[in-house]
């Protein structure tokens, strides 16, 4: 009995030990940059490069620099422009740089009830979605997806209550399978509507317009403002994504020959 | 139908394949799993059974509180922790928010009132002669410990069983205070979450046929120390 009870606590003693990570980075960013694949693309590269782990936290935009104004990471890559500069306005983060672009669309359900099919103006979209009460299903988690659904609401000057307009609460790939099961209308960037397009049944309905523009940035967190950050690794990072390098494989990341993000740091990639 | 057994087919694949993600998934479930319920069983067995030999009101109060605590939301213990162990937290110095030891801590809040609870309710339901014998024998309070340990061992068992249940499945403080990171704080449950939102059904459901796989295997690990020890 003895020695088993050692044993036991020898083998829980050992258990922590392996818990041990090493040099860490943590990343936080939105939902669609990671469940996309890109990160996995892009990463593997700099932690072999640097001898470091990059610990993505995969949550919407707006979460994820709430995590970085609590000290909770080092660097995020995110896409909501105006709350980006508030950030660092605010002392939070310091070195925006701009990463990537793609666009935002909107998908609805094949027999397009809200008749916005073929539309480039999504004002006018969400005003007919609106005026028919059909289904729009909204991420509703303060992500840039949805800050950017906020803005273009805000435009129309329209009241988004009723049962018509359900806030999910969840990550891109969560609110589409929602608005899928729903047959809604939902705002979602490029990059995840293409992973997720055969999966779905919903399809595309507008696109093209200027307001529908989504640029990403990474930024690290301020050194001044939380002394214990990893700012040097986190400046590593910022430099390696918007190097040629990484610039070109963002640009070759493609799914069936389309692209999914079109690089923009100066210097790198088009 | 079909995409469902499409997704059970995939499932055995991914088992059989031992793809790598997968089993990292499955050893941070158990590791931490297996560590929450360690600490939860040291701290919890002791004090449950202090508490049933108490019979005053004050120790009633606690076994309420207990009680109550058996049914503590996941996400409720996940935001106390969170707000403690964040860098804006009195414990953020540690920096130990989205690691395996944040979720240690998180499932031992969670699994304490259970295995407290339970080992108490065990001892309190022995015969009281027990006691009366043990204390007419003359023995001292460690040796009516151990008295008392022997004799309630299968519904401490059960208790620690129940403590391990909870926590083995529970998604709630792993997602908050591990962050799901993949490799390192994303364990069964909260792979099953992500890879559900992505629509990775096969993936999923080869995870889940692990959790009961696992939950079966420590039943039945539960039942042969039974035979063992009667």
């Amino acid at each position: 009995m003895q020695v088993k009870l050692r044993l036991l606590c020898g083998l829980l003693l050992a258990i922590p030990m392996t818990l041990w990570a090493g040099d860490v980075l943590r990343l936080a960013t939105t939902t669609s940059t990671y469940e996309t694949g890109l990160l996995d693309h892009i990463l593997p590269e700099f932690e072999r490069a640097h001898d470091c782990k990059v610990h993505v936290i995969s949550v919407g935009s707006g979460k994820a620099m709430q995590i970085a104004r609590n000290g909770d990471v080092d660097v995020i890559l995110v896409h909501a422009r105006k709350a980006e500069d508030a950030f660092v306005n605010e002392g939070y983060g310091v070195n925006r740089r701009d990463v990537m672009v793609n666009d935002f669309v909107i998908l609805g359900p094949v027999n397009d009830p809200a008749g916005v099919g073929g539309l480039r103006d999504a004002k006018e979209a969400l005003r007919r979605i609106h005026s028919k009460q059909r289904p729009f299903v909204s991420r509703g988690d303060d992500s840039g997806t949805h800050k950017k659904e906020k803005q273009l609401w805000t435009k129309t000057g329209l009241k988004r209550d009723g049962d018509w307009y359900l806030e999910a609460g969840q990550g891109m790939s969560a609110t589409l399978r929602m608005a899928d099961e729903k047959n809604g209308y939902v705002l979602v960037d490029r990059a995840t509507y293409l992973t997720h397009r055969e999966k779905l049944r919903l399809t595309l309905m507008v696109e093209g317009d200027a307001d529908l523009f989504n640029p990403y940035g990474i930024i690290a967190v301020s050194p001044y403002t939380f002394a214990h950050v990893k700012y040097r690794r986190a400046m590593a990072l910022i430099a390696w994504i918007t190097s040629p390098e990484c610039q070109a494989r963002i640009r070759d990341y493609t799914l069936k020959g389309r692209p999914l993000y079109h690089p923009s740091a100066a210097g790198g990639g088009d | 139908m079909d995409y469902i057994w499409q997704g059970v087919r995939d499932s055995l694949r991914i088992i059989t394949g031992l793809d790598r993600e997968f089993l990292s998934a499955v050893l941070v479930s158990l590791k931490v799993a297996f560590l929450s319920t360690a600490l939860a069983t040291l701290a919890g067995v002791p004090f449950g059974m202090w508490i049933a030999e108490k019979r005053s009101r004050g120790a009633r109060v606690i076994m309420t509180i207990l009680n109550t605590l058996m049914s503590l939301p996941t996400v409720v213990v996940g935001l106390m922790v969170y707000s403690f162990l964040s860098r804006r937290g009195p414990l953020g110095e540690l920096g130990l928010l989205y690691t395996p030891a944040a979720m240690v801590i998180g499932q031992f809040i969670l699994a304490f009132p259970i295995v407290a609870g339970l080992s108490a309710s065990a001892v309190v339901g022995l015969d009281k002669r027990i006691r009366a014998t043990a204390f007419s024998l003359g023995a001292d309070t460690a040796q009516s410990f151990r008295m008392f340990l022997r004799e309630a061992r299968y519904g401490i068992m059960a208790a620690i069983m129940a403590g391990f249940g909870r926590v083995f499945a529970e998604v709630g403080v792993s997602m908050m205070l591990g962050g799901n990171i993949r490799g390192y704080t994303r364990n069964i449950t909260t792979a099953i979450a992500l890879e559900t939102s992505k629509g990775e059904f096969a993936f999923g459901i080869a995870l889940g046929l692990v959790l009961l796989t696992v939950a079966l295997v420590v039943n039945i690990l539960f039942s042969l120390f039974r035979e063992w020890s009667r």
